[in-house]
């Protein structure tokens, strides 16, 4: 707990304005302890900002086949989503989850919600309020990548939070 | 947008010759799956008036395309004909179609009336017994109506030489898809089961997902994205108004389903990531549970009798096919095969359960017994999946979607003896097919 805690305060430290469209840094999170894999999209310099989520902090985890449950690479993202959510209450969030396209599109659904509620459970574990949350299940209807191989697969079958700013910025 | 309303009336009463049976009836034994297709011939037919002239020559095209379409019959090109059909009345000269080994001859004569009125008439002749198959029949409609005539017709036929219920006057409710594979537009339509006749029931502006019938094919159920969250509606299909059906706060629901009596609606209920199957009535009132485990229960499928349901479920920890009552209680497993079995979907007949089944990389549509035995599998692809009942039973229609950056799902159709597979034309991309009764 306090080592996933500590880490997005080092994050901020090592950022720097690099620019880096490496899509491979959504892959399981490794942007997390890679400095290499950070990105920096347009206003992300600023730590409270959206684009920062987005980017910096990381907005979205990975699984495996089938799989809804969270990997180390993973929880150290959502520690990093937990931290930033918490400095930043006037945002809300949704957590989209998604599937790869083999499945079923019913099954597919299902394993999306599970998905998105087990990114939901741990930012609630790391103190976030469990009011300022919702999930929403895509299944297979929203791929990000569009091709037919495993490399597409594993990106697509993530969950993304996405936030919304409750003060209405 | 209205379905016309169709008028059946018996024309004449011409006996069923009793000497059929013999010297090889006109008959096709549709279980033994055919190979050979049966010879027919379907003449233009007569045109009584000179407003029926165009008519007589489009209704004689699609009980062709209907029959043909089936792979169980095979047209005599109109060139090879000897004798003509220039009246429905008069006798035929059997020798005629003999000659060219037309086993079948239907012939029809067509007459619009004032107000737009069109009667057509019809016959179908055992050709070397020498007599006709069943009654004349006369249909009645309006003219825009023509093609649900012509699929009377055909069904006639198809039913008269099968001694099975015809399926050609129904339609098929699907989601119509635009746009690339990441952003894809979708919007609920129906159609004609051959492609004909395609009306829009939703716009493109939320994700809509796997329509079903009502039994009388008056309403439609399917999950739409309109709230930003997957929930289950029901729509009227002549009015194109919609309601949503299950809305408790923190939920997703999806994959409704109606049972056979038209009032309940079985679907899958979501919260805290734990996907179960609830019923309700479409008139309200709180959603019923019927399964209460913490792996995924989705895709459920009545039985005809509505006393049991058929399901997906991964409680074994990878998804597979049970069976349990209406009204929930144990669930009993019937798929054993290798891979994962999703989507099952009752026969109509009730003898047999369609299924998606996802094995080594490939995806297919098969069948199965109720109780698990007698697997086949009729297609293998990229992606195949989401099967759905001709109203007779003896086709499918499901989704194959192909594969890539490019790839893009349409409609096909195989027949449950795996024969016959074909690309069901639609006016763009289409997925989630849903077969309705077969019409009044």
């Amino acid at each position: 707990m306090i080592r996933s805690l500590r880490l997005p305060l080092l994050l901020v430290a090592v950022l720097v304005a690099g620019a880096c469209t490496d899509p491979d840094r959504l892959r399981g999170g490794a942007g997390a302890n890679d400095p290499n894999a950070l990105g920096l999209n347009g206003g992300g310099g600023d730590p409270a900002s959206p684009a920062y989520f987005q980017s910096t902090v990381g907005d979205r985890v990975l699984f495996a086949v089938d799989q809804s449950t969270l990997g180390d690479e993973a929880k150290q993202v959502l520690a990093g989503q937990a931290q930033w959510l918490n400095n930043n209450t006037s945002y809300s969030a949704i957590v989209e989850g998604h599937a790869d396209e083999q499945g079923t599109r019913e099954y597919n659904l299902a394993l999306g919600a599970r998905r998105a509620n087990a990114v939901q459970e741990y930012l609630i574990s790391q103190g976030v309020a469990g009011t300022r949350l919702r999930t929403v299940t895509y299944g297979k209807e929203r791929p990000l990548e569009i091709c037919s191989e495993e490399a597409c697969y594993a990106k697509n079958r993530r969950a993304v939070t996405l936030l919304n700013n409750a003060t209405g910025s | 947008m209205t379905i016309a309303r169709l008028f059946l009336a018996a024309l004449l009463a011409l006996p069923i010759a009793p000497a059929l049976a013999q010297d090889g009836p006109l008959r096709i034994d549709i279980t033994e799956g055919v190979i050979e297709p049966l010879p027919i011939a379907v003449p233009t037919f007569v045109a009584e008036n000179a407003e029926a002239q165009q008519l007589a020559q489009q209704l004689a095209q699609v009980v062709v395309d209907d029959l043909v379409g089936t792979g169980l019959f095979r047209q005599i090109p109109q060139e090879a004909f000897i004798s003509n059909i220039t009246s429905f009345d008069s006798p035929v000269q059997y020798a005629d179609w003999k000659a060219i080994n037309a086993q079948g001859l239907v012939t029809g004569s067509v007459n619009v009336g004032s107000g737009g009125r069109v009667n057509v008439k019809f016959r179908l002749f055992d050709v070397f017994a020498e007599t006709t198959l069943g009654d004349g029949l006369q249909l009645g409609g309006s003219t825009d109506a023509w093609r649900r005539i012509a699929h009377k017709v055909a069904d006639q036929v198809y039913s008269r030489i099968t001694g099975e219920d015809g399926y050609f006057d129904s339609r098929v409710v699907f989601v119509s898809e635009d746009g690339p594979k990441n952003a894809r537009q979708k919007r609920l339509a129906v159609m004609d089961q051959d492609g004909a006749n395609v009306a829009y029931l939703t716009s493109s502006d939320s994700i809509v997902l796997a329509p079903r019938f009502s039994p009388t094919g008056n309403q439609v159920l399917y999950t739409s994205y309109e709230t930003g969250f997957p929930k289950i509606y029901v729509l009227d299909v002549g009015t194109v108004q919609r309601r949503v059906l299950a809305d408790q706060p923190g939920t997703m629901t999806f994959a409704p389903r109606f049972a056979p009596n038209g009032r309940t609606v079985v679907f899958s209920l979501s919260q805290g990531g734990n996907t179960d199957l609830y019923s309700l009535d479409i008139g309200g009132g709180s959603p019923r549970r019927l399964t209460d485990a913490p792996s995924i229960e989705t895709a459920p499928s009545f039985s005809p009798d509505g006393n049991q349901i058929v399901f997906e479920s991964d409680r074994s920890g990878a998804p597979q096919l049970y069976i349990m009552p209406a009204a929930g209680g144990e669930p009993r497993r019937i798929s054993n095969g290798a891979g994962r079995y999703g989507t099952p979907v009752w026969s109509p007949r009730g003898d047999l359960i369609a299924f998606t089944k996802q094995n080594q990389g490939r995806f297919h549509i098969g069948v199965m017994r109720t109780d698990g035995s007698e697997e086949v599998l009729l297609t293998a692809s990229f992606l195949d999946e989401g099967p759905t009942w001709s109203p007779n039973g003896r086709v499918i229609m499901f989704t194959r979607e192909t594969s890539g950056a490019g790839g893009a799902p349409a409609l096909y159709s195989v027949d449950i003896t795996g024969r016959n597979l074909k690309k069901i034309p639609t006016p763009s991309l289409a997925s989630d097919p849903a077969w309705s009764p077969l019409l009044p």
